[in-house]
């Protein structure tokens, strides 16, 4: 990493860019992984609307896609929320690099 | 500006604006607060964000996750920094020297943040009747220094200034209800809401901003860290606390309280308790009375609540 001096940060400690956290990858957190079943989503985003870490990816027409694993953190949460179709969940958590 | 709809399929093609990259803990119930208050609403909005958690996992030297203007200035004058803001916009605007984009204002805290140690310059900001809201994202301690007590930690928890041991069994006192005392202030908008009733929190947001003056919301937020509970848990926890009237969803408009959510059938205190270790001393036989005393705490005020519910009252005669 290039070292940083002060004559070059923005005064005031100033972020100048939006969302630059972006840039920060917490992907690499996770010990679990949650794992998208397709044919049990019934598409009710709530695993979209839940997830701490906006890792539930959404297509331009608004339909559930596949995780961020970049970000993802593996908590669980749209796993136990996820009511999925018949008492099938549409998704699981598996172990990591598994 | 017309109200969005409040349709998932539509909120999800908008975009987000708090970003992925943040390092709050996993499962944190305090990013999925901010976010859902974000996309409440299209109008632009300038946050101040009290020390907390929530302040230093968002923004970390040149790394946010805001996508809006956002200010940290200490831990005790969210508040006082977001009013200030709020006079200046409204003052440049009066000047000609800026265009009015209905730029709506927030102050994030946590309840150490906010139910005490930024308690009177929120108390100050709301009597002189800034217009700006205050969302106080209530984990129950001061989580972000190592789960140290607040007058917003429930009855019987255990946390390190107050650990359960020989010497006392966790917390003594009873949580202050600050959505009543913010409520006492005489503010048009007070509110309370949970994570987990995504829908009720965001018509709640939706509302506030469409009222003229100070606001303030109430927004339980899970933190397994310091509840000592999973990390998939925070809007199970944040449900069960709603269903057992742990943490009633209500809103006073002008003084007029409304039960915006009532429980087909009121759950057990325990249910709420039990997935959490902060309470796992509670349920030693010796303890026992704590957790009856806990389930008369929040049986008394919930009485209270359906006392005032305006629903209620007015299906009562006329007295005199
Ligand atoms: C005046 C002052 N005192 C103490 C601190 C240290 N401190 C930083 S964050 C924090 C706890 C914040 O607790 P809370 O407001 O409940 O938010 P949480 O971390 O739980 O989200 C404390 C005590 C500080 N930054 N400034
Ligand atoms: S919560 Fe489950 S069923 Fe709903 S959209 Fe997500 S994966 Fe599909
Ligand atoms: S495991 Fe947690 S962080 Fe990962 S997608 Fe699910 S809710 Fe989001």
């Amino acid at each position: 990493m290039s070292k940083k001096f002060w004559e070059t940060l923005p005064q005031g400690s100033v972020v100048l860019e939006a969302g630059s956290s972006a840039k920060f990858k917490t992907g690499g957190w996770r010990s679990m992984k949650p794992k998208w079943i397709e044919e049990n989503c019934i598409q009710c985003l709530f695993c979209w609307m839940y997830c701490p870490d906006m890792s539930v990816k959404v297509t331009a027409e608004g339909k559930r896609a596949e995780f961020n694993y970049d970000y993802c953190k593996g908590c669980g949460i749209c796993a136990l929320e996820c009511p999925g179709k018949k008492g099938n969940k549409a998704i699981v958590m598996e172990e990591e690099g598994k | 500006m017309t109200t969005k709809p409040l349709k998932l399929k539509e909120l999800a093609k908008g975009e987000d604006r708090f970003a992925h990259g943040h390092r709050m803990c996993a499962g944190c119930g305090a990013p999925i607060v901010v976010k859902q208050v974000l996309m409440a609403t299209d109008y632009p909005i300038i946050a101040s964000n009290a020390t907390g958690c929530l302040e230093v996992s968002s923004c970390i030297q040149q790394f946010t996750a805001w996508k809006i203007p956002w200010i940290h200035s200490a831990f005790e004058n969210a508040a006082a920094t977001i009013s200030g803001v709020e006079a200046m916009y409204k003052s440049l605007v009066k000047q000609g020297k800026l265009e009015d984009k209905q730029v709506k204002f927030i102050a994030f805290g946590g309840d150490g943040g906010t139910y005490d140690i930024g308690f009177q310059s929120l108390s100050g900001a709301m009597e002189r009747g800034h217009d700006m809201m205050y969302i106080c994202y209530d984990n129950g301690a001061y989580m972000n220094t190592g789960i140290q007590r607040s007058s917003a930690t429930p009855f019987g928890a255990d946390t390190t200034t107050c650990p359960a041991g020989d010497v006392i069994p966790g917390k003594p006192q009873q949580r202050k209800d600050l959505t009543r005392i913010m409520a006492a202030h005489g503010i048009p908008y007070v509110a309370q809401a949970s994570p987990a009733h995504w829908m009720d929190l965001m018509k709640k947001v939706q509302k506030a901003f469409e009222i003229k003056g100070p606001k303030f919301m109430n927004i339980i937020s899970p933190c397994n860290r310091g509840w000592r509970s999973r990390t998939d848990d925070a809007i199970m926890l944040s449900r069960l606390a709603v269903d057992t009237c742990y943490w009633p969803l209500y809103e006073i408009e002008n003084g007029v309280t409304k039960i915006t959510y009532k429980p087909k059938e009121k759950k057990a205190l325990i249910d709420f308790l039990k997935p959490q270790g902060r309470f796992k001393h509670m349920f030693a036989k010796e303890n026992e009375w704590m957790l009856k005393q806990a389930q008369e705490q929040v049986d008394a005020q919930w009485e209270r609540l359906l006392k005032e519910d305006s629903a209620v009252r007015e299906e009562k005669p006329a007295e005199g």
